[in-house]
C-alpha cells in the first residue's frame, strides 16, 4: 500500500501577517531572526488583505528532484520530505526554476538555495503561529497504520461506481481482522459477490449468507458454539436497512435483548437498492423511491423514517453508534469500541450509507454527500456506552448548515417543496433534541 | 536476445523522467534502460563542476543502484545503439546484440558539433558532453596554463569559469556580438561579460576563426580581425546537435531532431522521442524546434512515459520555450520565454530595471496582459513562478502593473490564487 505523509496546511483566512512563522523558521535554521533565512515566505495581497504563502509542498512527484543535475535533491520515502544535500549541490538553481510554488529559493546571505525540511518532523512555524493559520496534518499517520493492515476483501467485486459499502467492508475487515465470521443477508453486499461467485468468496474470512430474517440469530448460535469449544471468534454482520430494521428486525431485536456477542453493522442506504430502489422503513420522508414515486399526487415518501439506532439503545446494547465513511477516523475509533463491547454483548453500528445509483448523485460526490448529511444534522454522529450510560456527540450539532445544502446534492430529494423541506428540518431538529435529552441523563 | 515491454535508450533526464512516469502507471511491465556510458546515470550539466574539482566525479550520479532496483528496471551500461528496425521492434547494439521491445523511447540526447574551420580536424581539441570528456579536460587543465574556448553559450561559459577556477588563463571566442545570445539581450549579456572580464577572462565577441594550427601540445587560432591567439588547450563549445546517427534507414522522420507529436510519438507507431534529441512543438507557435534544456527534457520524458504506458491522465505537450538558470561567479540569473526581444519590438511591452553599477537586471516582456518573457540577474525572483505565469498564459488584467512593480510578491499572490 502506498504511503501517505504529514503536511503543513495553511488557512489564509486566519493569517494576519504577524511573521512569527518566518522568524521561528529563520531562528531554527540559522540561529538568527533574519527573514532571509526563512523557508516560509508570506506576501500580502493588498486587494483583499489576505496573505499568500510560499512553502515547499513536499510534492509527491517533485519536479525539483527530476530537474536537479547534481542528484542533490531526493524525496525521502519514509517521511515524504524532499531532502536537499548540501554536499552535492552545485548551486545551479535549476530547482528554483522547476518549482511552481516558490518552495525552494535562493538565499543571498548564505549564497545557497534553501527549502523546508520539516524541522525533523515537528515544524517550528506551526508551533509559532498564534492564530492556527498553519496546521500540521498528521492524518497520514493513522492512514499508514491502517494501510499496513491486510485488506481482507478481494479486488474486482462488482459494486457500482462510488459504492459506499465496498469502502465500508474493506476498512472494517482491515481493522477487525481474519479471526472473524461474517454474515451478510440478501442485499447489495452479497450481490456484489461478497458471499461467493463461481465457487470463491470475496472475503478472506469465513463468510455466509443467512436469510434476510435470521442474520442475528444465526450469528448468535455460531458464537455460542465457539464459546462452548473455547475459541474467541468475532461475529460480524453487514446487513442493509432491510435486513436490520425491516425484515431482519425480529431476530436482531431478540439477539440484542439477550445480549448476544456480536458486531452488527447496519449499512443504511435508506431503501432496497439491490432489488430496484424500493422504500424501506429508514427511507426519509419525501424521498423518491420506485415505490414512493413523484407524480401529480404522490411527492415521494409520506412517512418519516424509523430512527433505528435509538431503538437499539433501548435494547440495552453494550454499544450503539452512528457513523459515516466520510468521517473515517471517527469510524475507526468506533470500531475499536465495538470490538471491546462485542466481547460482552451486542455492539451495533448504524452506518449512513449514501448510494450514488439509487439516490441519483454522481459517484464522485459520495464523500461530500456524507459530509453534508452530518454537517446539516440530517445524520448526527453519536455513540452510546451502556456501561457508563452516556450518549455523546462526535461531531458538533449546535450550528448545523442549512439542510438544503445536503438535499440539493441528492437526486431523490430534488422535487421537494418548501413544506416538505420544512418537515424534514423539524424531524431532524426533534431528533437532536431527543438525543440531547438522553445525553443529559447519566446513570 | 532480450525482450522488454519498454525500452528506454538514454539514461539522463528525459530517460529517467520517462522511467518514473511508466512505473507510476504500469507496475508490472518489463523496462530496459540503456546507456552508451559506462556509469550510472548522470547529467551533462554537472560536468563543468567536475573540471574545477567542485564535485567529485564519483558523486555526480542522478540515481544509484538501489533507486534503479526500486523501479525494477534492467539497466544496461556501455550499450550503444547503432540501428533501429522498427518493423521488427528491435534495435542493434554496437556489440552486435539485438534488443527487442514493444514500445521504445529514444532519449539519446545531443553531441557536440565541430564548426568547419580549416585546421580544426588536425588540432587536438576538447569537447564537453560526457564524463569522459570532462575527465580528459580536467587532466589537460592540470598541465595547461592557458586555454582557448570557442563559443560563449552555456557550456562554453560554464567551462570557462570552472577552468579559470582551476587556475587556467582563458580566452573565449564568440562569433555572435554577445555572450549567451539565446537567453539574454545585449544589456544583460554585457553584465555577464563584465563579470568575466573582472575575473581576468578575455571574451572576444563578433570574432570568427579563419583557421587554426596545432604545434607541440599547443594550438594557434587566427581570427578574422587578424589577431592570433595561442593556448595550451582548445575547447570547442560552439553548439550541440541531436545524436540520431542510428536512425539511418529506419524511416523515422527527422529534421533538426527526431520529429515528434504532442505526445512525443515519432512517425513510427511504437517509438517515442524526448529531450535534447526531439524536435517538438514550439510554445510560441511556428516551426517545431529542439529545446536542449533540462526542464524541457524532464517534461517531454514524463509525457512520453505516460503515453507509452497508456496513462489516462496524460495531457499533451504545451510546447518548448527557452528556460534556464545561470550562475556565474557570485551572481545568479535566469531567463524564461521571449526575453531577448528588443525593447522596440512590435506588439510587446518591455518593463526594465537596469542597474549596471549594482549588477542588477530585470526584464519583463508582456504581450497584451500576458507575461511572455522574463529574465533577471541578481533579482531574487522565483523563476518557477514566473515560468508558470508564462506557461499557463495567465491573463493578468489589472495585476499586470503590480507584477511589473512588485514581481516577487505579486508572483506569489498570483500563484496562490491560480494554482496553489
Amino acid at each position: 500500500m502506498g504511503k501517505s505523509y504529514q503536511t503543513i496546511a495553511f488557512y489564509p483566512e486566519k493569517c494576519d501577517g504577524c511573521n512569527r512563522c518566518i522568524e521561528a523558521c529563520a531562528e531554527f535554521h540559522s540561529g538568527e531572526a533574519n527573514p532571509a533565512h526563512s523557508r516560509i515566505k508570506l506576501a500580502e495581497d493588498t486587494e483583499n488583505g489576505s496573505f499568500a504563502v510560499s512553502l515547499c509542498r513536499q510534492c509527491g512527484e517533485p519536479r525539483c528532484v527530476m530537474d536537479c543535475p547534481a542528484g542533490a535533491l531526493k524525496k525521502d520515502m519514509d517521511t515524504g520530505v524532499v531532502r536537499w544535500d548540501e554536499s552535492k549541490c552545485v548551486s545551479c538553481q535549476l530547482c528554483t526554476l522547476a518549482c511552481p510554488y516558490g518552495g525552494i529559493t535562493y538565499n543571498p546571505v548564505i549564497d545557497q538555495v534553501m527549502k523546508c525540511d520539516f524541522c525533523d518532523g515537528d515544524p517550528v512555524c506551526v508551533k509559532a503561529c498564534p492564530r492556527g493559520a498553519l496546521e500540521l496534518k498528521t492524518g497520514s499517520d493513522i492512514y499508514n497504520g491502517w494501510g499496513d493492515l491486510e485488506d481482507l476483501f478481494v479486488p474486482g467485486v462488482s459494486a457500482c461506481l462510488g459504492c459506499n459499502s465496498e469502502l465500508l467492508i474493506r476498512h472494517t475487515l482491515r481493522r477487525i481482522g481474519p479471526n472473524t465470521v461474517v454474515a451478510t443477508p440478501p442485499g447489495c453486499i452479497p450481490g456484489v459477490g461478497a458471499v461467493g461467485f463461481n465457487g470463491v468468496t470475496a472475503t478472506k474470512t469465513p463468510v455466509f449468507h443467512p436469510l434476510l430474517t435470521n442474520t442475528a440469530a444465526m450469528l448468535a448460535g455460531i458464537r455460542r458454539y465457539y464459546n462452548r469449544i473455547g475459541r474467541d471468534v468475532t461475529m460480524l454482520a453487514f446487513a442493509g436497512d432491510g435486513g436490520t430494521a425491516d425484515v431482519g428486525f425480529q431476530s436482531l431485536s431478540g439477539a440484542a435483548e439477550r445480549g448476544e456477542q456480536m458486531i452488527f453493522i447496519c449499512v443504511d442506504n435508506e431503501g432496497y437498492m439491490n432489488t430496484g430502489v424500493q422504500r424501506s422503513s429508514t427511507t426519509p420522508y419525501g424521498a423518491w423511491t420506485s415505490t414512493t414515486p413523484v407524480g401529480a399526487v404522490l411527492r415521494g415518501k409520506t412517512r418519516d423514517s424509523k430512527y433505528m439506532p435509538l431503538i437499539m439503545v433501548m435494547h440495552n446494547c453494550e454499544y450503539v453508534a452512528t457513523a459515516s465513511m466520510t468521517f473515517m477516523e471517527d469510524y475507526y475509533a468506533k470500531l475499536e469500541k465495538a470490538i471491546e463491547a462485542a466481547k460482552r454483548g451486542m455492539a451495533y453500528i448504524h452506518v449512513f450509507s449514501p448510494c450514488p445509483t439509487g439516490w441519483r448523485f454522481p459517484p464522485s460526490k459520495l464523500i461530500e454527500v456524507g459530509r453534508k448529511a452530518v454537517e446539516t444534522n440530517m445524520v448526527p454522529l453519536w455513540e452510546f456506552d451502556y456501561q457508563t450510560g452516556e450518549l455523546s456527540f462526535d461531531y458538533p450539532v449546535d450550528n448545523p448548515l442549512p439542510l438544503e445544502e445536503y438535499l440539493s446534492l441528492v437526486g431523490k430529494f430534488r422535487h421537494l417543496d418548501k413544506n416538505q423541506i420544512e418537515h424534514l428540518k423539524e424531524t431532524a431538529a426533534l431528533r437532536i433534541e431527543i438525543l440531547k435529552g438522553i445525553a443529559k441523563t447519566k446513570k | 536476445m532480450s525482450q522488454s515491454t519498454y525500452l528506454i535508450i538514454g539514461s539522463s533526464h528525459a530517460g529517467l523522467s520517462a522511467l518514473k512516469a511508466i512505473r507510476i502507471e504500469d507496475t508490472e511491465g518489463s523496462i530496459t534502460l540503456v546507456t552508451q556510458e559506462d556509469t550510472l546515470p548522470y547529467s551533462p550539466t554537472i560536468l563543468p563542476y567536475v573540471i574545477s574539482g567542485q564535485v567529485d566525479p564519483e558523486q555526480i550520479f542522478l540515481r544509484d543502484g538501489d533507486d534503479l532496483d526500486r523501479y525494477r528496471v534492467i539497466f544496461r551500461k556501455g550499450a550503444r545503439v547503432v540501428a533501429v528496425d522498427s518493423d521488427n521492434h528491435a534495435v542493434a547494439l554496437s556489440s552486435g546484440e539485438t534488443l527487442k521491445y514493444e514500445k521504445m523511447l529514444l532519449a539519446t540526447g545531443a553531441e557536440p558539433t565541430l564548426p568547419p574551420i580549416p585546421g580544426l580536424k588536425e588540432a587536438s581539441c576538447h569537447v564537453l558532453r560526457t564524463l569522459g570528456d570532462a575527465l580528459r579536460l580536467q587532466s589537460a587543465a592540470q598541465e595547461a596554463k592557458s586555454a582557448i574556448i570557442l563559443g560563449a553559450g552555456l557550456i562554453g561559459m560554464h567551462a570557462a569559469e570552472n577552468l579559470a577556477k582551476a587556475g587556467v588563463q582563458i580566452t573565449i571566442v564568440e562569433a555572435l556580438p554577445r555572450v549567451l545570445p539565446g537567453y539574454f539581450d545585449e544589456r544583460a549579456a554585457g553584465l555577464v561579460q563584465r563579470a568575466f572580464t573582472e575575473h581576468d577572462i578575455k571574451i572576444l565577441t563578433g570574432s570568427t576563426v579563419t583557421h587554426m594550427a596545432a604545434s607541440n601540445n599547443a594550438c594557434t587560432v587566427s581570427l578574422d580581425s587578424g589577431v592570433e591567439l595561442s593556448g595550451d588547450l582548445l575547447l570547442v563549445a560552439t553548439g550541440v546537435k541531436p545524436r540520431m546517427d542510428y536512425l539511418a534507414g529506419s524511416g523515422i522522420d527527422a529534421g533538426d531532431g527526431i520529429v515528434v507529436d504532442d505526445t512525443m510519438r515519432t512517425s513510427s507507431r511504437d517509438i517515442w522521442a524526448a529531450g535534447d534529441v526531439a524536435e517538438a512543438r514550439n510554445f510560441f507557435g511556428g516551426k517545431k524546434r529542439v529545446d536542449a534544456t533540462i526542464p524541457n527534457a524532464v517534461e517531454q520524458g514524463r509525457i512520453a512515459g505516460m503515453d507509452m504506458a497508456g496513462d489516462p491522465t496524460a495531457s499533451p505537450f504545451a510546447g518548448g520555450l527557452p528556460v534556464n538558470t545561470y550562475r556565474f561567479f557570485e551572481n545568479h540569473s535566469f531567463s524564461v520565454g521571449m526575453s531577448v526581444v528588443p525593447d522596440s519590438e512590435e506588439g510587446v511591452e518591455v518593463d526594465l530595471i537596469f542597474q549596471p553599477t549594482s549588477m542588477q537586471y530585470q526584464k519583463l516582456v508582456f504581450e497584451g496582459d500576458r507575461l511572455v518573457g522574463v529574465s533577471g540577474i541578481n533579482t531574487g525572483l522565483d523563476p518557477g513562478i514566473m515560468w508558470q505565469l508564462i506557461q499557463r498564459r495567465i491573463g493578468l488584467g489589472k495585476m499586470k502593473r503590480r507584477l511589473a512593480a512588485f514581481p516577487l510578491d505579486t508572483g506569489r499572490i498570483l500563484m496562490c490564487r491560480m494554482w496553489r
